[in-house]
C-alpha cells in the first residue's frame, strides 16, 4: 500500500451474513477494499455476488436477518494530516443500525441512490416535502430555506419546471425525472460519498446517457466519491476509475479500469468480458460462455468459489485451497491460485 | 416493398394498434395511445429480424399483434403457412387461428413468472402436446425428454419443478416448451434481458444453434443493441409506434441513416474505457404515445431538425436497396455508426451473413 493516499473509506475483511429459515447465506464473505476521495469505484458482478449487500452494509441498511458479523468499515471524515498522523476514523461496522451516529452519517455524509426511484420515494408525500425533510433532518435550517434549497437542487439536476415538480408526487414524474429527483435528494446535503446501486438499470439508453453525464458533472462540481454498483460493463468502462469484481460474496479482482478491460487477470473477469456481445464485433459468431450457472447460496463450492466453472481449473488445488487476495507487483489484486507464489 | 415469388414468411403491412383512453361516467374516449402506428415489415424464412427501441416504442405490442395475443386495430399480418398458402393473422378467427398457433410460438422475458410453479417439467413442456392431442403417455415422455435434451437440459429433470432451476435453465425450459409443437416462427420478446451476462451468452448461442438445426425464423424483440446486433440478420428500429429505420444488421450499425438510430448507438455505453468518444446526448424524453408531436415524432429531440420536420411526417422509404429510413434529410445527413471491428470493408453494404452453417458449427 502506498502512503499519501487520500482514503475516504477502508473496508477490511467485511463479512455480512443473513440468517434465514432455510439456512445461513454468506452474502458478503471477507471483502476488503479502499476508496479514495473524489474518485469513482465500480463494483461489478452478476446477481447474488454481494455487491448490493456490500453497499448496504456501509450504510447499515441491511434487510431483515442480515448482520455484519466481522470486519471494519473505516470512514475518514477528513483527509490525512500533513505530518502523516492517521486521520480520525469512524468504524461504521461497529455502529448500531439505529444509533444516532450512523443516522447522522446516513443520507448526509454518505448518500445512496437506488435502481427503482418509485420505491425509494414515498408515494403519499410530495417530492419537495421529502427533500425538505432530508435537509431539515441534517442541517439547522428553517422550512422555507429547506424548500428553497430543494428547489435549487432540482433545478441543478435538470428537472424541467422545478417549482411544479416540487409539489408533485413521484408517480407524476417520468422514469428519467424520478431518477434525477432522487439524485437531487441524495446530493442535497452534499455527501462525500454517493453510493449508486444500479442507478440506470431500469431506464432506457438515451436517458441513461443523460443520467450518467449528470452524475459525472455533479461529481466534478461537488468533489464527492462515487461507489457505482452495476452489472453493466459498458457503464463501468464509461464511469469508473477503479473496479472491483465480485463473485459469490468475495472479491476476485481489483484493478484500475483500463487494466480490468485490457488485461484482466482472473479467469472469471476474463470470461465475463468475453461473454458480452460487443457492438461492432460482427454478429453471427458464437459467443464464448462460462459453463454452468452461478451456484445457489446454500451450495457454495469448496476451495475457490469459481472452480466448477473455471476454464483454468487446476484439480487438486483450486477445489481445495481457498485463494487469498494476492497483490501483484503493479498493485493490482487478484484472488486466484494461478498468481500464487510457486510454493506449493 | 417487393414480394418475390418464394416470398417472406411474414409480411406485416400498415399494422396499427391504438388503445383508447376513456374517462368520465360514459367512458368517453378522450385520447388514444398510438402504441403501434402504421408498421410495415417482412421476415424471410430462416432469418432473424431484430426489433429494437426504447420502452414504450411499441415493439412488444407489435410482437403481440403478430401472435394475435392482442387484436390489431387495423392492418394486415400475412403469414405463409407450411403449405405455401398465405393467411392474414390479423383477421383469422376460430379453429383456423387455433390451428396456426402451433406454428407460431413465443419465448418470454421473465423465466420466473412464465413457468407455473406447481407444474413439473413434464407438465410444462408437454402441456401443448397434451392439449393439442398430439402425444400422451410414454410417447409424451419421450418427446419431452427429446425437447429437454435439445435445449441442453438432462431428461431426468422431467419430474422436477421450476424452483429447482436457475434463471438460465428456466429460460431453456421456456424454449423447450416453445419448440414442443415444431413451430416455424418464434417471437422472442426480451428473451435474454433478465439473465446475467454469463448465462445470456449461453442462451443466445442456444437460440442460434436451434435456428440452424430446425430452420426457425425469429422475430427478436429487445432493447439491448449489442444483443440484437449479435443475433439478427436485419434490424428494425422503432420510435413511438413507428419504424424509423430498417436495414441489414451490419449496415444499420455501421452506416445508420436516421438520427435516432445514430443517437441510440451513441448512447450505448461501450465496454472499453479507452473509447472516450463524443457522445450524442439526446435532450428530453421519448414522446408520449398519447400526445404525439406534429410532423416527425422525433423532431423535438433531433439535432438535425429543420422546419419541414416540424410540419410534415416523413414516410418510411427505401434510400438504397433494402435500407429503409423515415427521415426527410436521410440523403444529405452524414451520420456516425459503430465501426466494425477488424473489418476494413465495414463501410460496404453488407451481404446477408451465412448463418446456418455457423450456427450449427
Amino acid at each position: 500500500m502506498t502512503a499519501k493516499r487520500d482514503l475516504l473509506l477502508e473496508v477490511k475483511d467485511l463479512k455480512t451474513h443473513f440468517h434465514l429459515h432455510e439456512g445461513m447465506v454468506k452474502a458478503v464473505d471477507g471483502v476488503s477494499f479502499e476508496l479514495e476521495r473524489h474518485t469513482t469505484m465500480a463494483i461489478v458482478g452478476e446477481s447474488g455476488c454481494g455487491k448490493s449487500v456490500t453497499a448496504r452494509s456501509i450504510l447499515q441498511i441491511l434487510d431483515r436477518g442480515g448482520r455484519i458479523v466481522n470486519g471494519e468499515i473505516l470512514y475518514y471524515r477528513a483527509p490525512a494530516a500533513e505530518n502523516g498522523t492517521p486521520p480520525p476514523a469512524v468504524d461504521l461496522a461497529k455502529l448500531h443500525p439505529d444509533s444516532p451516529e450512523i443516522r447522522a452519517i446516513r443520507g448526509a455524509e454518505i448518500a445512496m441512490i437506488f435502481q427503482e426511484p418509485m420505491t425509494a420515494f414515498s408515494p403519499v408525500h410530495t417530492i419537495g416535502f421529502q427533500m425538505a425533510e432530508v435537509i431539515t433532518l441534517h442541517q439547522k435550517v428553517a422550512k422555507t430555506e429547506a424548500r428553497a434549497r430543494a428547489l435549487a437542487m432540482l433545478r441543478r439536476v435538470g428537472v424541467p419546471r422545478p417549482e411544479q415538480s416540487l409539489d408533485s408526487y413521484v408517480h407524476q414524474l417520468s422514469g428519467g425525472m424520478r431518477q434525477r429527483a432522487m439524485i437531487a435528494m441524495a446530493l442535497s446535503c452534499r455527501p462525500s460519498l454517493l453510493i449508486a446501486d444500479e442507478p440506470t438499470t431500469a431506464i432506457d439508453v438515451t436517458t441513461q446517457a443523460q443520467i450518467l453525464e449528470l452524475m459525472r458533472e455533479l461529481q466534478q462540481e461537488y468533489g464527492m466519491s462515487i461507489m457505482l454498483i452495476t452489472h453493466d460493463l459498458g457503464v463501468v468502462a464509461e464511469m469508473a476509475e477503479s473496479v472491483m469484481v465480485m463473485y459469490l460474496g468475495q472479491v476476485v479482482e481489483q484493478a484500475p479500469v483500463d487494466d480490468i478491460f485490457h488485461d484482466p487477470k482472473h479467469p472469471y473477469t476474463q470470461s465475463l468480458l468475453r461473454s458480452i456481445p460487443k457492438l461492432g464485433a460482427q454478429g453471427g459468431r458464437k459467443l464464448e460462455t462460462i459453463k454452468g450457472a452461478i451456484p445457489g447460496p446454500y451450495a457454495r463450492p469448496s476451495g475457490c468459489l469459481f472452480h466448477p466453472r473455471c476454464p483454468a481449473f487446476m484439480p487438486g488445488q483450486c477445489d481445495q485451497i481457498q485463494p487469498p487476495l494476492i497483490q501483484l507487483d503493479d498493485g493490482r489484486k487478484v484472488s486466484c491460485l494461478l498468481y500464487a507464489e510457486p510454493a506449493r | 416493398m417487393t414480394m418475390p415469388e418464394a416470398g417472406p414468411l411474414l409480411q406485416v403491412t400498415d399494422l396499427v394498434k391504438h388503445y383508447p383512453i376513456r374517462k368520465g361516467l360514459l367512458r368517453k374516449e378522450v385520447a388514444r395511445v398510438r402504441a403501434v402506428d402504421g408498421v410495415s415489415f417482412h421476415v424471410n424464412p430462416g432469418e432473424t429480424l431484430g426489433l429494437v427501441g426504447e420502452s414504450g416504442c411499441g415493439k412488444t405490442t407489435t410482437g403481440r399483434c403478430v401472435l394475435r395475443a392482442v387484436d390489431p386495430t387495423s392492418g394486415r399480418v400475412l403469414y405463409r403457412r407450411a403449405d405455401g398458402e398465405q393467411v392474414d393473422l390479423a383477421t383469422l378467427e376460430g379453429a383456423a387461428l387455433r390451428h396456426l398457433r402451433r406454428e407460431i410460438q413465443m419465448v418470454f422475458q421473465d423465466p420466473y413468472s412464465s413457468l407455473n410453479p406447481r407444474m413439473n417439467l413434464l407438465d410444462i413442456v408437454g402441456e401443448y402436446l397434451v392439449v393439442n392431442h398430439m402425444a400422451h403417455g410414454a410417447k409424451l415422455k419421450d418427446r419431452v425428454a427429446e425437447l429437454l435434451t435439445q435445449v441442453g437440459l438432462r431428461p431426468e429433470y422431467m419430474t422436477r419443478y421450476p424452483h429447482a432451476f436457475s434463471g438460465g435453465e428456466r429460460q431453456r425450459i421456456g424454449i423447450a416448451r416453445a419448440l414442443s409443437l415444431n413451430p416455424r416462427f418464434i417471437v422472442a420478446d426480451e428473451a435474454v434481458s433478465a439473465l446475467d451476462v454469463s448465462v445470456q451468452a449461453q442462451i443466445l448461442n442456444l437460440l442460434q444453434e436451434l435456428q440452424g438445426k430446425l430452420g426457425l425464423t425469429f422475430l427478436f424483440i429487445a432493447h439491448d443493441l449489442s444483443v440484437v446486433e449479435h443475433i439478427s440478420n436485419r434490424v428494425a428500429v422503432m420510435y413511438v409506434g413507428k419504424i424509423v429505420e430498417m436495414a441489414a444488421t451490419q449496415r444499420l450499425f455501421s452506416l445508420p441513416r436516421h438520427p435516432y438510430t445514430e443517437a441510440l448507438l451513441s448512447a450505448v455505453p461501450k465496454p472499453d474505457p479507452r473509447l472516450k468518444r463524443q457522445r450524442i446526448i439526446l435532450s428530453g424524453e421519448v414522446a408520449d404515445a398519447s400526445r404525439v408531436p406534429s410532423g416527425c415524432y422525433f423532431h423535438p429531440r433531433c439535432q438535425y431538425a429543420v422546419d419541414r420536420c416540424r410540419t410534415e411526417a416523413p414516410v418510411l422509404r427505401e434510400i438504397s436497396p433494402d435500407h429503409l429510413v423515415s427521415c426527410h434529410r436521410a440523403e444529405e445527413l452524414v451520420l456516425a455508426g459503430i465501426p466494425v471491428e477488424g473489418d476494413p470493408n465495414s463501410m460496404l453494404p453488407a451481404a446477408p451473413p451465412p448463418r446456418k452453417d455457423q450456427a450449427s458449427a
